[in-house]
């Protein structure tokens, strides 16, 4: 792994749930419960778990758009909250920082606004932050909309006019604007059919390559991920399970639930042979996960020590890391 | 947003309400008649030989004629100059006083809905206040206080009738704030006040215009009422409330038609149009909600 770019440490996102009849807070959501990783410059570490397993609530919490609970996270070298140190980042400060950290969202239907023209809503950022006046700001739209496809004559359109993909480019495009260092992409590809979401994937790995950007990746598409990402986490119930690179985790699945989770992807070949292990039962409440190992309720291989005890981190080889009892 | 060029192809969403609204005879006649009574109202000296307060006690009373097209009142003044120079009241009335409201309303209903907790609890409760407050018994205590004017009873409108789009303008601008382009522009690095007037604003217009121009015939409403109350407008300023209130004797309703009936269908066809055009830019805004 590269210089790592962003650190995040202990990144803690409850959500409270109110009740009673004075909606005093009653309990906790919790949504991203103590994750730590790291991502290196030029990387794309992809984030992969069942949906509400807190993908995307880890994905915000990092950019700040949700107030975190707890955790530290370092940008480039600049912290940008520390919450047990009480440390955040000031308002100014973290607008400006915003340049280099950007979002494509999952869907291109509500992410753009429809009162904007595609040139207003592209040149926005570029406009705030007085990088360019206006004229310039347009004409530098029309390339960002050349480069992610776009005919650059769309400047003037609106976002009804156009198709999911075709909006979901838009997106990119107003993401790529601000020239930033650092994507987090939330299932840029679920709201799109399976054609559109190769082109888009082949575009963000050309824009990789061309503008030296990092990617956090968020997804549910396994098959995706393994040949798009190069390091993954797997996440289950606010929590990883197991960190490594894309090759490490599909060639030497660590984690029952991992290993549940890949078994999942379908076959690629018709005599490749493949059993499917089926878990039983349901996610678990977030609100109150179980004790112990979260998964244990629905383990094929618990054991009496994982409903009591939660596991440690484990480096199985470099860069490997897996949360689990059996492995020692 | 002041460069962009509109070619047929490409129309902006208000270019298409108003494509949809053009489709919308009612509502076209409507704002017709709207235009009509303001372009009278406002060269209001130029349509009419007579001055607004011109006495001629020796011709009172007099019928409809080609010399007084709508006859004359007690005080021998020409009832159609008074008529359309009372327009002016009547309209400026209820624009200024929907504009108060709106000022009102919007600014704290977006503030409400956008900053949530206290400061929304506490607008909220405000806005409680207010909407406990009859609106007649106020307007006319306030009248009596500030004094029968104008001025007066487009503030007492205004002030009294900023709750509803306060509240309106709150809930919109909740279900907004969850979108994901708000996300976006925050990613962007913009402000609080800049998403609120960039982002938020724009796309709550619809329900906004479509309260307003009810508004303004609530506003036209409230000052022919308090009008006639003898606490609006005061004469010898005619408004069309206070022509009403001045022909309210039984002999005038008898024998004195030309006195009342004008000004009352100037009134209804005013708020009838107006209500139209309202219901015509709802169903233009949210296509859905046609049958």
């Amino acid at each position: 792994m590269s210089k790592p770019l962003i650190e995040i440490t202990h990144l803690k996102k409850y959500f409270p749930i109110h009740g009673g009849i004075f909606s005093k807070k009653v309990g906790d959501i919790k949504a991203v419960d103590d994750i730590t990783f790291s991502i290196g410059e030029g990387e794309i570490f992809g984030l992969v778990g069942e949906s509400g397993c807190g993908k995307s609530s880890a994905g915000r919490a990092i950019s700040n758009l949700y107030k975190p609970t707890a955790g530290k996270v370092v940008f480039d070298g600049e912290v940008i909250f520390d919450v047990d140190e009480n440390y955040y980042i000031e308002k100014k400060k973290m607008q400006a920082m915003r340049r280099n950290i950007q979002m494509i969202f999952q869907d291109p239907f509500a992410s753009l606004d429809p009162r904007m023209s595609i040139g207003a809503i592209v040149s926005e950022g570029l406009i705030k932050h007085k990088i360019m006046g206006k004229e310039e700001a347009l004409e530098r739209t029309k390339e960002l909309l050349e480069i992610c496809g776009l005919d650059k004559s769309n400047v003037t359109k609106y976002p009804h006019e156009f198709s999911g993909g075709q909006r979901q480019r838009i997106g990119i495009a107003r993401s790529l604007a601000l020239n930033p260092k650092f994507i987090i992409a939330d299932e840029p590809t679920a709201a799109l059919d399976v054609s559109i979401q190769a082109q888009v994937l082949t575009l963000m790995q050309e824009l990789k390559e061309s503008m030296g950007l990092t990617y956090l990746f968020i997804s549910h598409d396994l098959s995706l991920v393994r040949y798009f990402c190069d390091r993954l986490g797997i996440m289950y119930l606010g929590s990883f399970v197991e960190i490594g690179t894309a090759e490490q985790l599909f060639d030497n699945t660590m984690h029952p639930y991992s290993q549940a989770l890949l078994s999942a992807v379908p076959k690629s070949h018709p005599s490749e042979v493949k059993e499917r292990i089926i878990l039983e039962g349901d996610v678990p409440s977030p609100s109150n996960p179980p004790k112990g190992c979260k998964f244990h309720t629905r383990c094929p291989q618990a054991m009496e020590i994982c409903s009591k005890v939660a596991p440690v981190m484990v480096e199985v080889e470099p860069g490997h890391t897996v949360w689990c009892h059996l492995v020692k | 947003m002041s460069t962009q060029t509109l070619d047929a192809k490409s129309l902006s969403p208000m270019g298409i309400v108003f494509k949809r609204l053009k489709r919308n005879k009612m509502a076209v006649a409507a704002l017709f008649i709207l235009i009509l009574l303001t372009l009278i109202a406002l060269f209001a000296p130029l349509l009419t030989p007579y001055d607004r307060d011109q006495l001629d006690l020796a011709n009172s009373y007099q019928k409809p004629s080609a010399e007084h097209w709508l006859g004359t009142d007690d005080l021998g003044r020409d009832t159609f100059t008074r008529l359309i120079y009372g327009g002016r009241v009547s309209l400026s009335v209820g624009l200024v006083s929907t504009a108060i409201s709106l000022l009102i309303g919007v600014f704290l209903g977006a503030i409400a809905g956008y900053s949530g907790g206290w400061v929304d609890n506490l607008i909220m409760r405000i806005v409680d206040v207010f909407m406990c407050f009859p609106f007649f018994v106020i307007a006319i205590a306030i009248a009596a206080v500030l004094g029968p004017s104008i001025y007066n009873v487009m503030l007492i409108s205004g002030v009294l009738s900023w709750t509803k789009i306060c509240r309106i303008v709150r809930a919109e601008v909740m279900a907004i704030k969850g979108r994901e382009f708000i996300e976006a522009a925050i990613s962007l690095g913009l402000e609080g006040r800049e998403i609120i007037t960039k982002h938020i604003l724009p796309n709550v217009l619809a329900p906004i215009i479509v309260y307003a121009t009810l508004g303004i015939a609530i506003g036209i409403l409230s000052e022919a009422g308090l009008s006639f109350l003898g606490l609006g407008v005061k004469q010898p300023q005619p408004s069309w409330g206070n022509m009403l209130a001045a022909a309210q004797s039984l002999r005038s309703l008898r024998l004195h038609w030309w006195l009342w009936i004008p000004p009352g269908m100037m009134v209804l066809m005013t708020i009838l149009s107006i209500n139209i055009l309202g219901d015509g830019l709802r169903d233009a805004f949210d296509p859905k909600l046609k049958r």
